[in-house]
C-alpha cells in the first residue's frame, strides 16, 4: 500500500489500483455521513478531485493518487457511508482505478514514509 | 483528501473561555470560533453527541457568547430603542428572545434579554458579534443606559430530555420553572442566573455562573452519568434540526427580521407605533411581503445541500441559495435553511438544491425538523 500526503492510500492488483482514504484521515473527519464515489468510464490525472466524503459537519474531496480510468467504484457506501470508519483501508475503499503511469507510484510514501509524515502534523 | 479549514479569526491570537482545560483535557478537537479557542467535537465526535443529547442530556460551554447587565432610570422602554420586541411589558423573571436591529431593519445580532430581578436587563448576546453589539447599544442608548459585560462569568447550556433531573437534584427551585423563565439561583454554592431556554430545541437551561467556579461545576454537572461534554459541531446540527437561525449565516445586516421568518418577535405594538429602527421597511415588509424569506428545506435525494448552495425551482431557474445545510443526524437525510422569494415558500414548495453542480430535489417544510419539547408548564 503506498499513500499521499493528502492521506489516500492505493494497492496495486496487476495494473488496476484501489484507492481510499487512511485510517488517519477517517478519524480526522469523524463519522462519515455521506460519499460521492465517481463515475465508472471517468478518467482521471492525478491529483485530480475524484470523489466527495462527508462528515456531519463538512464535505472534503478526496484526490485521485494516481491517473487512470476508474473501472469500478464502491457502490456499497451509498447505503453504508460508515464503512469508510470502520474500515478506512479495507472495506471502504473508493474506486478501482486502471493505471495509466506506473511511474507515479513511485513517488508515493510507503506505510513507514508516511507514518512519519503524519508525525510531523 | 482536502482538509476542512477554518480560517474566521484571521490568525489573530485566540481567547479562551474558563474551561479551556477541561476541554483540552477531555480530549476535545479544538477549533477557532467567535476569536475564542473552542471544543467543536470531544473523541465520541458530533454524531453520537448530537444523538446523547437529543435522548440524554448534553452539556455545552457557550461562555464565548457576551453577557451583560444594561442598567438605567427605564432600561426596558431605552431597550425598545434597538429592538422590535415589547419588553416594557417583559415580566420578571421573563426573557424575550428579539433582535438588535441597524437603522435599515437589518439584524445586527440575535439575543436574549431578560429580567431574572430587579437590576436592570441581563443580556446574551452571539460570541462573534458581542464587541460591535455593545457598541451599538452604547451608541444608541447614551445617557439612558449603562452597560456591563459580565465577562467574568461563564455560560453552560445543559439540554436534552434529562437535562431537567439532573440540574434540578443540584437546584431543586428550578423545577417551578417553564420555557423562557429566568431567574438567580443559589446552587453549587454560587449565584447563578439561570434560564430555562437553549439552543437545540430540547428542555434544558442555561447557567451563568462566576467564571472562577465554572471548572467545578462543568465536572459536576459532568460526573452524573446521563451528562456527557457536547462541542460546537453537535451544537450547530442540533440547532439546525431546531430550525433555529445562525447569525452570521442565516441573519445578518441585510436581513430583515421578517426575511427572517422571525416576524414572531416584532409584537403587536411596537408595530403599530412603528418605533423601533428600520420600523418603515419592516412594517411594509409585514404588510407587502418581503422579497426573499428564509424556508426549511428537506433535501430528499443526494449529498446534503451547505452553505452557499444556490437553490432553484423545478425548471432550474436560481431563486435563492443555502444559508446553512448539513446531515440531519436524526432524521438521517439533508436539511438546510435557506431563503426563496415567498411565492416558492409555502410548505410542501418543490424546489431543487445545486450541490457541486447536480441539482438534487427538495421541499419546502414547516420548521423545526425535529419536534421542539420546551416544558410551557410545570
Amino acid at each position: 500500500m503506498r499513500f499521499t500526503k493528502d492521506h489516500e492510500w492505493v494497492e496495486v492488483d496487476g495494473d488496476v489500483a484501489t484507492v481510499g482514504i487512511t485510517n488517519y484521515a477517517a478519524e480526522q473527519l469523524g463519522d462519515v455521513v455521506f460519499v460521492e464515489t465517481p463515475a465508472v468510464g471517468k478518467t482521471l490525472k492525478a491529483g485530480d478531485g475524484f470523489a466527495v466524503v462527508e462528515s456531519v459537519k463538512a464535505a472534503s474531496d478526496v484526490y485521485a493518487p494516481i491517473s487512470g480510468e476508474v473501472v469500478e467504484a464502491n457502490g456499497a457506501l451509498a447505503d453504508a457511508p460508515e464503512t469508510v470508519n470502520a474500515a478506512p483501508e479495507a472495506a471502504g475503499w473508493f474506486a478501482k482505478i486502471k493505471v495509466a503511469n506506473p511511474a507515479e507510484l513511485d513517488a508515493l510514501m510507503d506505510r513507514h514514509a508516511y507514518e512519519t509524515y503524519l508525525q510531523t502534523l | 483528501m482536502s482538509t476542512p479549514t477554518n480560517t474566521e479569526n484571521g490568525g489573530a491570537p485566540l481567547k479562551t473561555t474558563p474551561l479551556h482545560s477541561a476541554h483540552i483535557a477531555a480530549g476535545a478537537r479544538m477549533v477557532p470560533f467567535a476569536g475564542y479557542d473552542m471544543p467543536v467535537q470531544y473523541p465520541e465526535g458530533v454524531l453520537k453527541e448530537h444523538l446523547w443529547t437529543r435522548e440524554h442530556a448534553g452539556l455545552f460551554d457557550v461562555s464565548h457568547m457576551g453577557q451583560a447587565r444594561l442598567r438605567g432610570v427605564a432600561p426596558l422602554s431605552a431597550f425598545e430603542e434597538v429592538v422590535p420586541g415589547d419588553f416594557i411589558n417583559l415580566k420578571p423573571g421573563k426573557q424575550k428572545y428579539s433582535v438588535l436591529l441597524n437603522r435599515k431593519g437589518g439584524i445586527v445580532d440575535d439575543l436574549m434579554a431578560g429580567r431574572p430581578d430587579d437590576d436592570g436587563l441581563f443580556v446574551v448576546v452571539n460570541g462573534a458579534c458581542k464587541d460591535n453589539d455593545f457598541k451599538v447599544i452604547d451608541d444608541e442608548l447614551a445617557g439612558q443606559v449603562t452597560i456591563e459585560r459580565l465577562e467574568d462569568r461563564a455560560l453552560l447550556a445543559l439540554q436534552g430530555p434529562e437535562a431537567a433531573a439532573v440540574f434540578q437534584a443540584h437546584a431543586p427551585e428550578a423545577a417551578s420553572m417553564v420555557f423562557m423563565d429566568v431567574r438567580p439561583i443559589r446552587a453549587f454554592g454560587q449565584d447563578l442566573i439561570v434560564s430555562r431556554s437553549g439552543y437545540t430545541g430540547e428542555d434544558g437551561y442555561e447557567i451563568s455562573i462566576p467564571a472562577a467556579a465554572a471548572v467545578e461545576v462543568w465536572n459536576t454537572l459532568l460526573s452524573d452519568p446521563r451528562v456527557k461534554p457536547i462541542g460546537l459541531g453537535a451544537r450547530d446540527s442540533l440547532r439546525l434540526e431546531a430550525g433555529l437561525p445562525l447569525y452570521g449565516h442565516d441573519l445578518d445586516e441585510t436581513v430583515s427580521p421578517v426575511e427572517g421568518d422571525l416576524a414572531f418577535a416584532i409584537n403587536k405594538n411596537r408595530r403599530e407605533q412603528r418605533d423601533f429602527p428600520g420600523a418603515s421597511r419592516i412594517v411594509e415588509e409585514l404588510a407587502q411581503g418581503p422579497a426573499r424569506v428564509r424556508v426549511a428545506l428537506k433535501v430528499l435525494e443526494g449529498a446534503p445541500a451547505r452553505e452557499g448552495a444556490e437553490i432553484s425551482d423545478e425548471a432550474g431557474a436560481i431563486i435563492g441559495v443555502v444559508t446553512s445545510g448539513g446531515f440531519s443526524p436524526s432524521l438521517k437525510q439533508g436539511i438546510a435553511l435557506g431563503f426563496v422569494p415567498p411565492a416558492h415558500a409555502p410548505v410542501g414548495s418543490k424546489l431543487k438544491v445545486i450541490v457541486r453542480g447536480k441539482p438534487q430535489s427538495a421541499e419546502v417544510v414547516k420548521a423545526p425538523f425535529v419536534p421542539h419539547r420546551y416544558v410551557r408548564k410545570v
